[in-house]
C-alpha cells in the first residue's frame, strides 16, 4: 500500500472541523438559535477537528514505520 | 408545504471540499490501475478495517438514510429488526461460514463461485439477473438523489443527474473498485459525523428518551395499538394485529431474519465484493464482522430520527414534516426536514453533503459490482476469453461508462413511469428471494448438482411469482401489489406479504434443489469441489492470531451484544 487512507480522511475532517469551529466563533450568536441555543458549529467543529487530527497523526506515523 | 434548504457560501465550500477529496482519491489511485485485476478486484490488497467500513457503506444508499427513517416513523423501534434480527446474524454467518469459500476459491465474483461450484448455466442465470438489477438500482439511486435535490435546493433535475453521474464516473473510471471502496469509507465517516449532531439535537428537543416514549404512546393508542407499540421491538410481535408492522414473530424471524437477510448479506455481490477485495483470508473474514459493529448502532442514527419526527409531528399539530402529494405527512423527508430545522449554516453544509454522499456511494457500489460481473462473468465467459489483463482493464472501464449511461436511462424511466420501477423491483424480489437456498446447499451439501441448483433457483423464482399472484395485503387492491391470479392469502401488511413470499420462494428452491440433485448425476468430483464445499475444505486456521482477530471469537462477541440490544429494547 503506497496510499494510507487515514491521511485524506484525517485531512478532510481537520479542514471541516476548522471551518465549522470558525463559523461557530465568528458567525454571530443568532446562528445558535436553530440548534436549540447550543453553539453546535463550534462544538461539533472541535469534535471533527480532534477526530481528523488523530487520523492524520496515526496515518503519518504509520507511514514512517513501514 | 415543502422543505427547502438555504445554502450559504460556507455550506457550498464544504460541499466542494468533499468533492475535491472524492475526485482526488480517484486521481491518486490512477497510477495503481495497471490491469483488469487491479481495477475490478483491487488486486486483493486492502486492509480489513477499510473493506469492513466499505462493506457497511456500500449498502448505505438512499434506502437506508431515507427509508429507515421513514420506517422509524411508521413502525417505531420495530424497524430495528432489520438490523438486530436481519443484518447482524447474517453478517456473522457470512464471516464465519461463507467467506472461506468465496475468498478461498479465488472466485472474482459471486456468480463465478456458482460456476466453480455448479456449472455454467447457474452462473449465467445469476450473472445476468444481477447485472440487470444493479444497473437499475444504480439508476433508482440517481433518480432519488436528483428528485431530493430538486425539492430541497431547487436545482435542475437533469443537471443533478448528469453532474452526480459524472462525479461517480470519474472516480470509478480512474481508480476502479479501490476508489469506490476508499470513497465508501470517507462516506461512512461523513454519515456518522454528519448525522450524529442531528440525532443529538432532535432528542434534546423532544426532551430525551423517556419523554420520547411518552410522546409516542398517544400515537400508538390513536391507531388502536398498545401505548408501547412504537417503543418495544418484541413485546407486541405475538400476532400481526398487535403491532404497526402488521406481522407476527414467525414471519418476521424466518422471512426477514433468515431468508431475506441471509439472502442479501451473504449472496449479494455488491457487499460481498468488498470482503473479496481484502488482503488476506483473515481480513476477508473479519470484513463483515468489522462492519457489524457500527451496523448494530446505526438504528440510533437512522431509525431514531424517524421516531423523533413523528413525535414532534404529533405534538406540533402536523407542522414538523412536509406533506406528501396525497396529503399525509411525508416520512421520506424526515432527515432532510430535520436538517433544515436544526442545523445552522456550516453544519447544514455538512449534513447536506452527507445526504448527497450517501446517495452517490449507493450508486458507485452498484456500478463497481456491475463492472466486475459484466467483464468477468459475461464478457470474458461468453464473448472474449483469453485476452490480456490490460484488455479486461479496458473493458472494465468501458463497462463503467456503459453502466452509468444505462443508470441515467433507468433514472429517466423512473422519472417518467413510476409503475415500471415498482414492477422491476417486484421482479427483483422474485429473483432474490430463493438465492440463499442455492448457496446454502452449494456450500454445505456436496451432493447438490448443477441441474439441481439451476432448476431449483428458477422454480423458486416462479414460486415467488405465483405466491405474489395469490396473495394480497388487506390495505391494497388486486393488481401490481398482488392477487393478480386470485386473492387466496390475505395479509395484514405488505411487509408481511413480502416476508411470506420470501419464505415460500426459499422453501420451493430448497426442496426442489434437493430433489433434482438426487435425481441427477454429480458432475464434479470431490477433488474439484475442494475449497468450495464445507465438508471437503480444510478449516481455516486462526490459532496463531491474537483473540481479537479470530473470526469466531469476534462473531460471538458481536452476537452477544446484539442479543443484549434486543433485550434492552424488547
Amino acid at each position: 500500500m503506497n496510499f494510507d487512507l487515514r491521511i485524506p480522511v484525517g485531512l478532510m475532517f481537520t479542514i471541516f472541523g476548522l471551518i465549522l469551529a470558525g463559523v461557530g466563533l465568528f458567525g454571530g450568536a443568532e446562528l445558535a438559535q436553530k440548534s436549540l441555543g447550543i453553539n453546535m458549529n463550534l462544538w461539533w467543529g472541535l469534535v471533527q477537528f480532534v477526530f481528523g487530527a488523530l487520523m492524520l497523526f496515526f496515518g503519518l506515523r504509520g507511514k514512517r514505520t513501514p | 408545504m415543502q422543505t427547502t434548504i438555504q445554502l450559504t457560501a460556507v455550506d457550498y465550500s464544504i460541499l466542494i471540499i468533499y468533492f475535491v477529496f472524492v475526485l482526488g482519491i480517484g486521481f491518486a489511485l490512477k497510477r495503481r490501475m495497471k490491469g483488469g485485476a487491479a481495477f475490478l478486484t483491487s488486486g486483493r490488497s486492502i486492509p480489513a478495517w477499510v473493506t469492513g467500513l466499505a462493506f457497511l457503506s456500500a449498502n448505505l444508499g438512499a434506502q437506508e438514510v431515507i427509508g429507515m427513517a421513514a420506517s422509524g416513523a411508521k413502525y417505531g423501534i420495530m424497524t430495528s429488526h432489520f438490523y438486530w434480527v436481519g443484518a447482524i446474524p447474517a453478517m456473522v454467518f457470512l464471516a464465519i461460514f461463507m467467506m472461506p469459500f468465496y475468498y478461498g476459491s479465488k472466485a472474482r465474483s459471486v456468480p463465478e463461485y456458482l460456476k466453480l461450484r455448479f456449472d455454467e448455466k447457474t452462473r449465467g442465470l445469476n450473472a445476468i439477473s444481477f447485472a440487470v438489477m444493479t444497473v437499475f438500482s444504480s439508476g433508482i439511486s440517481l433518480h432519488a438523489l436528483a428528485k431530493l435535490l430538486e425539492t430541497l435546493v431547487h436545482w435542475n433535475y437533469w443537471t443533478c443527474i448528469w453532474a452526480s453521474a459524472f462525479v461517480v464516473l470519474v472516480y470509478i473510471f480512474l481508480g476502479g473498485l479501490t476508489s469506490a471502496i476508499y470513497n465508501e469509507v470517507l462516506q461512512f465517516f461523513m454519515i456518522v459525523l454528519g448525522f450524529a449532531p442531528l440525532v443529538f439535537l432532535g432528542l434534546k428537543d423532544v426532551g430525551g428518551w423517556s419523554a420520547l416514549k411518552e410522546k409516542l404512546a398517544p400515537i400508538a393508542t390513536e391507531q388502536h395499538f398498545a401505548p408501547g407499540a412504537w417503543t418495544h421491538s418484541w413485546l407486541y410481535m405475538g400476532s400481526a394485529l398487535e403491532n404497526p408492522m402488521g406481522i407476527g414473530w414467525f414471519g418476521m424471524v424466518v422471512g426477514l431474519g433468515f431468508v431475506l437477510s441471509f439472502g442479501y448479506w451473504c449472496t449479494d455481490f455488491l457487499v460481498v465484493q468488498r470482503a473479496m477485495a481484502a488482503n488476506s483470508m483473515s481480513a476477508a473474514r473479519r470484513t463483515p464482522l468489522i462492519a457489524s459493529v457500527p451496523k448494530m448502532f446505526f438504528p440510533a442514527l437512522v431509525i431514531l430520527p424517524g421516531m423523533i419526527a413523528i413525535a414532534m409531528q404529533h405534538e406540533s399539530g402536523g407542522t414538523f414534516l412536509p406533506t406528501a402529494a396525497d396529503g399525509s405527512p411525508d416520512y421520506n423527508m424526515t432527515i432532510p426536514a430535520m436538517l433544515a430545522r436544526y442545523f445552522p449554516t456550516g453544519l447544514l453544509g455538512l449534513g447536506f453533503t452527507t445526504l448527497m454522499a450517501s446517495f452517490m456511494s449507493g450508486m458507485a457500489g452498484n456500478v463497481t459490482a456491475f463492472n466486475t460481473v459484466w467483464t468477468y462473468d459475461i464478457y470474458q465467459s461468453y464473448i472474449a476469453s483469453n485476452r490480456s489483463d490490460a484488455h479486461y482493464l479496458w473493458m472494465g472501464r468501458c463497462a463503467t461508462v456503459f453502466g452509468i449511461l444505462v443508470s441515467i436511462g433507468a433514472a429517466f424511466v423512473a422519472s417518467k413511469f413510476n409503475n415500471i420501477m415498482d414492477m422491476l423491483q417486484l421482479v427483483f424480489g422474485f429473483v432474490n428471494a430463493p438465492l440463499f437456498a442455492t448457496f446454502l446447499l452449494g456450500m454445505f451439501w456436496k451432493r447438490s448438482t448443477g441441474h439441481g441448483a439451476f432448476f431449483g433457483l428458477l422454480s423458486g423464482t416462479v414460486g415467488a411469482c405465483l405466491f405474489h399472484g395469490l396473495s394480497l395485503a388487506q390495505t391494497n387492491v388486486p393488481g401490481i401489489k398482488g392477487a393478480w391470479i386470485a386473492p387466496k392469502f390475505i395479509f395484514h401488511s405488505e411487509m408481511g406479504q413480502n416476508f411470506w413470499m420470501a419464505i415460500v420462494a426459499w422453501t420451493v428452491c430448497f426442496t426442489l434443489t434437493i430433489v433434482i440433485s438426487l435425481l441427477t448425476k454429480r458432475t464434479k468430483s470431490d477433488e474439484e469441489l475442494a475449497g468450495l464445499v464445507y465438508s471437503l475444505t480444510p478449516k481455516p486456521k486462526s490459532e496463531d492470531e491474537p483473540w481479537y482477530q479470530r473470526p469466531v471469537t469476534l462473531g460471538l462477541i458481536v452476537l452477544c451484544i446484539t442479543i443484549v440490544l434486543n433485550l434492552v429494547f424488547a
